[in-house]
Order: C-alpha cells, then sequence, then structure tokens
C-alpha cells in the first residue's frame, strides 16, 4: 500500500528537491515497482491482445510426437520457473533484509566452499535429467523413422513450397509425380517423409502445431518424419530468413483421411492432365 | 601537445577509452532508433509514417516500409548493436579504461596499438553505413548472413562484410593489447588472485576475442570472395537464384553457419563477461561486503569461456545437421549453464549479510543479475534439442536474446558508465535523475521484451516483415502494438541518460578521488587522472574486497593500504 505523503516524498525527491527521506521506502518502492513490473505488465498485455478469446499459447498439437515435445517443454518451464521465482524472491528479500540501517555492519566473509560445491553439484544433476529427457524425445523425432507410408518432396525457393508426390510407381522424377505449389496435403495416421530441398537459398519448413521444423538448405536433402493424429487445416511458415519475400512464404497443409486423401491425389492428377492437355495441344 | 596528439590521437589509454565511449553511445542510439522503426511496422504493420517518406523514400514510400527495408532494418540494428555498441563500449571502455587503472600500471603494454584499434572502428562504421547510401540499401540479410542469401544481395552487403572485417582487426588488436598488460605491467604485490574480477573478467574476454575473432574474419573473407569473386566455398552446384542458374559448386552451405557460429557463440560470452565483471565490482562497493566466492567466481569465468568454444552448433539444431551432433552441443549447451548458475549464486552471497545501499550503480548491478537470470534460464530451453525444434527461429530466441544483451549487457554497462563516470571525467552525475532512467528503462524494457516468450511460444516466426496473414498470429496485433507503445517509452527515457551524462559532464558537482569509498586501485588517482595515472608506483597488499573489516574504524580498505 502506498500512502500518499510517501507518493508525495517520492516524486519529489526523484525531482532532487527535497532531501533524501530518511528510511530508503523511495528507492524500495522503485525497485519492488521496477522489479514486478514484468509480471504486473505481462498479464495485462495478454489480456489485451486475448480480448477475442484467442489463445496465446502452444497451438494444438497434431502429430504422435508433438505431445512428446511439449512434455519436455513444460518440464523445463517448472523447473526454470521454480528457480526464477526462487531467485528473485531472494534478491528481492536480501534488499529488504539487509539495506543499509545505521549501527549495523555487514558480515566479513569470503565465502562458503561447502555451499559453492552444493549449488554446482544441484544445478548439474537437473541438467543431466534435462539432457537425458531431451535425448529421448530428439532421438525419436531425428532418429530412424518407423516404416513410411508416404514420401513426400518438399522443394523450397523464393518464395513458394513445390511440393511433389512420387505417383503410383514411388519414385520421385518419373512421369506419374504430382506436384502443387504450397499444397501439401497428408494422410492422418500414417508416416510420412518429407524430403527437403531448396532451388537457391536457406529456407526452413515450419508448422507449429508438429512442433517441428527443417530447414531447407541448398545442396542437401533434409529429412522429416511425422505421423499426424488430427485432420484439419494449418498453414506452413518459412522459419528462415529467404528474402524479401520470406513473410510470404506461406504454405497450406490439409490433414485428412487417407480416402479423402487419395481422391484429392487422384482429382490434382486428372486437373494436371487436363491442363497439360491444353498446354501441349495433344490429345488425351 | 596539440590538440590533435592530445585529444584526437591520443596513445593515452584513458582517452582513448572515452573515445570508445562516446563513439559507442551514439551507435548505440542508432541502433535504438534502427529499432523502433522495426516496432513501428510491428505494432501498425503496412500503415505509413509519414515523416519517414522524406528520410526513406526507397524504404517507405509513401511512409509505408517496404520488406526489403525491413529486412535491412533488423539486420542492421543487430549488427550496428552487437559491433559497433556493446562489444566496444564492454571491451573497448571498460578495458581500456580501467585495465591499466586497476593494475596499477601508467598505461597499457602498447599505447600506440591501443590508438590504432580505436582508429579503425570508425572507417568500419562509416563503410558498413555506407551501405545506406548504395543501391539495394545496407545489408538485409540478418546480421547472421547466411550464405547463400548474403551472396546474392548487393553493393549494402558487401560493405557490411568489409567492415566488420576492419571491426574485427580492430578488436584482434585491442585483444592483444590487454592480455600482455595483465600479465606484465601489473604492480608489485598484485598477483592474479589480487586481480578485481573486472578485469579477470576482461582478460578472459581479451583471450576469447584474440582466439575467435580470427575466425569470423576468414569466414568474412571467404563470404566476400563468394559475393564478388565468382568463388564457391558455401555454394553448392544446381543453385537457381532469380530465374539464373549459377556456374557454383563444391560449395558446403553449412561450412558458413559452421565458421560464423565457431565465433559468434563466444562472442556473445564477450558481451556478457566484461558485465559479469562490472557487476562483480559494483555489488561488493554498495553492499560494504567482500565478494563472495572469488576463486569460485574466476574459475566459473574460465568455465564460460572454454565451454563457449564448444557449443556453437546449438544455432544449428534445426539445419538437418548429423543428429548426433545435436546430442554432443546439446550436453555442452546445458552444461555451461552451471558457472552462470554459480555466478549468480554468489552475487547473491555477496549482499546476503550486507549493508546495502541501493546508489544508481547499485540498482543497474542488480537489474543485470536479476534480468540475466531470466535470460539464462530461457536459455535452457533452447538448449534442449527437441524444444529448440520448435522455438528456433522464433521471437521465444528473440526475447532470450534481449535479455541477455539488453537486460544483461546493456545493465552491465549503466552499472559501469554511472560508477566510473566521477572518475573519468571528475563530476558526480545526478543521483535522482540516473534512479528515474532506471526505473523507467527497466520497466519499459520488460514490457517490450517478456511478450516475446509468450508470442515465440504461439509460433511467431522471428524476421517477419508481416505476420498479420497468418492465421495463428492474426489476434497478435494487440500485442505487439502494446510492445511497440513500450518501446517507444524505452526510447523516451534514454533521454534522461542522455541529459544526465551532458549536464554532469559541464555541471556536476565535482568528484572526489573516492567517492564510493571503494578499495580498488583506481580509486586511490585523482578524478580523473593524469597522463601516467599514478605519481609512483603503489604496492598491493592485498585482496580487492576487504570491506567492513572488524577492527576497523572504516568499512573498506584499500589495496594499496598497508594494515
Amino acid at each position: 500500500m502506498v500512502r500518499p505523503s510517501l507518493a508525495l516524498r517520492s516524486g519529489l525527491w526523484a525531482l532532487g528537491r527535497c532531501p533524501q527521506p530518511t528510511a530508503p521506502s523511495p528507492q524500495r518502492f522503485l525497485r519492488v515497482a521496477a522489479l514486478l513490473s514484468s509480471w504486473v505488465v505481462l498479464p495485462v498485455n495478454v489480456w489485451a491482445a486475448s480480448g477475442s478469446g484467442v489463445r496465446l499459447w502452444l497451438p494444438e498439437a497434431v502429430t504422435t510426437t508433438a505431445p512428446d515435445i511439449d512434455r519436455i517443454f513444460y518440464l523445463i518451464l517448472w523447473i526454470t520457473g521454480a528457480i526464477f521465482v526462487l531467485v528473485q524472491a531472494t534478491l528481492l528479500a536480501f534488499l529488504v533484509r539487509y539495506r543499509r540501517r545505521p549501527g549495523r555492519r555487514a558480515a566479513y566473509t569470503h565465502g562458503n566452499n561447502l555451499v559453492e560445491i552444493i549449488w554446482t553439484v544441484i544445478p548439474t544433476l537437473i541438467l543431466i535429467f534435462l539432457a537425458i529427457q531431451s535425448q529421448r524425445v530428439w532421438a525419436t523425432v531425428r532418429g530412424t523413422p518407423p516404416p513410411v507410408d508416404l514420401h513426400v518432396e518438399v522443394v523450397a525457393e523464393q518464395f513458394a513450397w513445390n511440393i511433389r508426390y512420387a505417383g503410383a510407381d514411388g519414385l520421385f522424377e518419373t512421369a506419374d509425380d504430382l506436384t502443387t505449389i504450397n499444397q501439401l496435403h497428408v494422410p492422418v495416421r500414417q508416416t510420412v517423409l518429407i524430403h527437403l530441398k531448396s532451388k537457391d537459398v536457406i529456407h526452413s519448413f515450419f508448422v507449429p502445431q508438429f512442433r517441428m521444423k527443417l530447414d531447407a538448405v541448398p545442396g542437401l536433402t533434409g529429412r522429416l518424419w511425422l505421423s499426424a493424429t488430427t485432420t484439419g487445416e494449418y498453414e506452413i511458415a518459412c522459419a528462415e530468413l529467404c528474402g524479401l519475400g520470406h513473410y510470404r512464404m506461406r504454405g497450406y497443409l490439409t490433414i485428412e483421411t487417407p480416402e479423402a486423401f487419395h481422391a484429392w491425389l487422384q482429382a490434382q492428377a486428372a486437373e494436371e492432365m487436363v491442363s497439360d492437355t491444353f498446354q501441349s495441344g495433344k490429345g488425351v | 601537445m596539440s590538440f590533435w596528439r592530445r585529444y584526437l590521437f591520443s596513445e593515452d589509454h584513458k582517452i582513448i577509452g572515452i573515445q570508445f565511449l562516446f563513439t559507442s553511445l551514439v551507435m548505440l542510439l542508432f541502433g535504438g532508433l534502427l529499432a523502433m522503426l522495426l516496432r513501428w511496422q510491428l505494432g501498425w504493420p503496412g500503415q505509413p509514417l509519414a515523416f519517414m517518406e522524406k528520410l526513406a523514400p526507397a524504404g517507405m514510400p509513401g511512409g509505408v516500409m517496404v520488406p526489403e527495408y525491413y529486412n535491412m532494418l533488423f539486420t542492421m540494428h543487430g549488427s550496428v548493436m552487437i559491433f559497433f555498441a556493446i562489444i566496444p563500449l564492454l571491451v573497448g571502455v571498460f578495458g581500456n579504461y580501467l585495465i591499466p587503472l586497476k593494475i596499477g600500471a601508467p598505461d597499457m603494454a602498447f599505447p600506440r596499438l591501443n590508438m590504432l584499434s580505436y582508429w579503425l572502428v570508425p572507417p568500419a562504421i562509416l563503410i558498413v553505413c555506407a551501405g545506406f547510401f548504395v543501391q539495394g540499401g545496407a545489408a538485409a540479410s540478418g546480421w547472421t548472413a547466411y550464405a547463400p542469401l548474403s551472396t546474392t544481395l548487393g553493393p549494402g552487403q558487401v560493405c557490411w562484410i568489409v567492415g566488420v572485417i576492419v571491426l574485427g582487426t580492430s578488436s584482434i588488436m585491442g585483444a592483444i593489447n590487454y592480455v600482455t598488460t595483465v600479465i606484465n605491467c601489473r604492480v608489485p604485490g598484485m598477483s592474479f588472485f589480487r586481480l578485481p574480477l573486472a578485469i579477470w573478467a576482461l582478460f578472459i574476454t581479451a583471450i576469447i576475442v584474440a582466439l575467435a575473432t580470427p575466425v569470423l574474419a576468414s569466414a568474412l573473407i571467404l563470404l566476400l570472395l563468394d559475393s564478388t569473386a565468382g568463388t564457391s566455398f558455401f555454394l553448392p552446384a544446381g543453385l537457381v537464384i532469380d530465374g539464373v542458374a549459377r556456374a557454383t559448386s563444391g560449395g558446403q552451405v553449412l561450412l558458413w553457419q559452421h565458421l560464423f557460429w565457431f565465433y559468434s557463440h563466444p562472442a556473445v560470452y564477450i558481451m556478457i563477461l566484461p558485465a559479469m565483471g562490472i557487476a562483480s565490482e559494483v555489488l561488493p562497493v554498495f553492499a560494504r561486503k567482500p565478494l563472495f566466492g572469488y576463486h569460485s567466481m574466476v574459475y566459473a569465468i574460465m568455465a564460460i569461456a572454454v565451454l563457449g568454444f564448444l557449443v556453437w552448433a546449438h544455432h544449428m539444431f534445426a539445419s538437418g545437421m548429423n543428429p548426433t551432433l545435436g546430442t554432443s552441443f546439446m550436453l555442452s549447451t546445458l552444461v555451461i549453464a552451471v558457472p552462470s548458475a554459480i555466478k549468480t549464486f554468489n552475487w547473491l552471497g555477496t549482499l546476503w549479510r550486507g549493508s546495502i545501499r541501493l546508489t544508481t550503480p547499485m540498482l543497474h548491478a542488480l537489474a543485470f543479475v536479476s534480468m540475466f537470470v531470466i535470460g539464462g534460464l530461457t536459455g535452457i530451453f533452447a538448449a534442449s534439442t527437441p524444444v529448440d525444434l520448435y522455438l528456433h527461429d522464433t521471437y521465444f530466441i528473440v526475447g532470450h536474446l534481449h535479455y541477455v544483451l539488453f537486460g544483461g549487457s546493456l545493465f552491465g554497462i549503466f552499472a559501469g558508465i554511472t560508477f566510473w563516470f566521477p572518475k573519468m571525467f571528475g563530476r558526480m552525475l545526478h543521483e535522482p535523475l540516473g534512479k528515474l532512467h532506471w526505473a523507467l528503462t527497466l520497466i519499459f524494457f520488460n514490457a517490450v521484451m517478456f511478450p516475446m516468450f509468450i508470442l515465440g511460444i504461439a509460433g511467431m516466426p522471428r524476421r517477419l516483415y508481416d505476420y498479420t496473414p497468418y492465421a495463428h498470429l492474426a489476434h497478435t496485433v494487440g500485442l505487439n502494438r502494446l510492445m511497440s507503445v513500450a518501446a517507444f517509452c524505452l526510447g523516451a527515457a534514454q533521454l534522461l541518460f542522455i541529459v544526465n551524462f551532458f549536464w554532469s559532464l559541464f555541471r556536476g558537482r565535482r568528484a572526489s578521488e573516492n567517492p564510493w569509498q571503494a578499495n580498488t586501485l583506481e580509486w586511490a588517482a585523482p578524478s580523473p587522472p593524469p597522463h601516467g595515472n599514478f605519481p609512483a608506483p603503489l604496492t598491493v597488499y592485498h585482496g580487492p574486497y576487504e570491506y567492513s573489516v572488524p577492527g576497523r574504524p572504516d568499512d573498506w580498505l584499500p589495496q594499496h593500504v598497508k594494515v
């Protein structure tokens, strides 16, 4: 609670117009106010932004591995959150408890070896634990994928995603390939392996709902596997600066049932045949 | 001595340090203005900003920003802040000013080399900023200049490459000077373990600079050749850019990233260790208590420096490199959190049972500790490889880096400036104005930067000129706008610092030799010290943090005073 007289004294003191009040209250008030600022300002910001009730947190998780990543995220959030509260509270408590007071001298001590060992070992143990937990998920998402049901090639360029399906023969760069621009469809509950390439500069294939991104590096073919759990329509964002069109390199991802997926593939094939016919002037 | 030799081409480390100070503060302001333009576009996407039409007719026609200009703005904001503000402020100002004074020496080991190392900086700035005036504008590849994009971007990008090479040369010269001076020029009694922590920090930082910067210089030369001479160090076969098939072949795109980050990760430790050193100087003085765990603090600095060379590829977790590398770099990155944690606990230990005076330098040092904790803890999210696959290249990382670079480095710089201003200029800064600047800076800094973590968690990528087309981001305009308003207020609050600095320079209360009643040797010299610093060489009898020694009437005991 801030008494009016304290506020007035703080204001006048801040203007340098009156001698420093005897109690360090204005400094402490400012200090507490300043340090607590983020914890007050943040909820205000979030409330202001989410007035429409829209989510300002992790988007929904739509693959088998996304919840694993979320689990590690929350694990780190709780651990670092607890440490954050502990450290900041200790800092504030010390500033209040050990402020300069007449007749009291500071303690003369250069440290304590036992305490050094304790606060070296405990963080190390926590971090080893996090490393082990993280490694398990890393090995799953970047290790050998499960048996692959569908191969898709995605070639990034300035500023679009070129999608290629292998067609019935299962091989890329053959006559029965199907290509789209910016339209990626995948069947739900099947293992999809994306072969990621780039024509020009580095891009990065990012779907927030997968919790996954992979850079499209010229000269390399990256491999990203996923198994979607929910149908729906999502967006692909480019997550590596690739030039002036980086911000509009948006792709469209549709996760649908295998039947709908195959129907879509056939519809796309038919469209391509029609447009090929028109373009080449040949009959079917 | 003529004006030129005395003030402009001085070989006195103090004058050189002050030259770095003025140059770098101007660049800090410039970098801040670039950021505010960025925040305009983020808060009001596509809206015209009337007065910019005259200043940037190509980049903001009719006052509306075009995407290329946005890309240039964040590139130059990062580059100016890192290369021309933070590094010169921490290494150039405090390294130059403090090292000879705090070890009792009359000057650096190589005064002429020192003068050269400053005088490479203005040309470096001019070369990089020449990019603003060439066709296509200044560099727009991000400060990270990833190939192949950075080889395709025109003369402004080339200016950037050359200017940074020049700046790197300046850094290497300074580093050699600092290391030699600390090893060779300490007065009798100043053993290594009686050195003030700031000197340890600057000494080890200088070693990092000497080892890492040449790698950056080499990488930049290769990039320059790829951009201008048709070589293919970073360019593989088969590239088709702007519809033109390139004749390059044999290059490795990721090689640039390895070389760049091999320097740039140690660079972030170059930007934090001196600030940690400053905090370790300021906290004991205003808690009137010895630094807690001096030896641990020194070993922690060494550990950070060594480990800092072993973590670079954590910037490349999403690049598709071998997963085993992901594991090894995750381990080293998590481990480097330990020495930083040790330092944080020792700072708290320094405050424990102290007699704390909340002066302006102390407030900045405390803000440094508090904000650095947030920056460090958020680094743990990024260190975990699977989590980083989500957070990489999102605003979470932008928040993390600003908490360590502004919350950490810049508050450390403010602590250093407000603490040593009396020594440098012989006058005191206005204390109440300093406190007001501190409070407003802390509040508005958090208001801009903390929401970035939320935006990153919500999946907002960084370096996006316009995020509103994305379904999951369209509703974040309100939050982005609030952050932008906070950024403008943050910028305005710096006027208080500017006013305080210049007013106090001419009208501040005259400072005594030792206004803070501190122990280290610079406080035994006049404010400001004359050329040569000390009339006669001092002898050191004990460590730098003998405060509140029992049985003594004063609560401080300078290093050169025999008990």
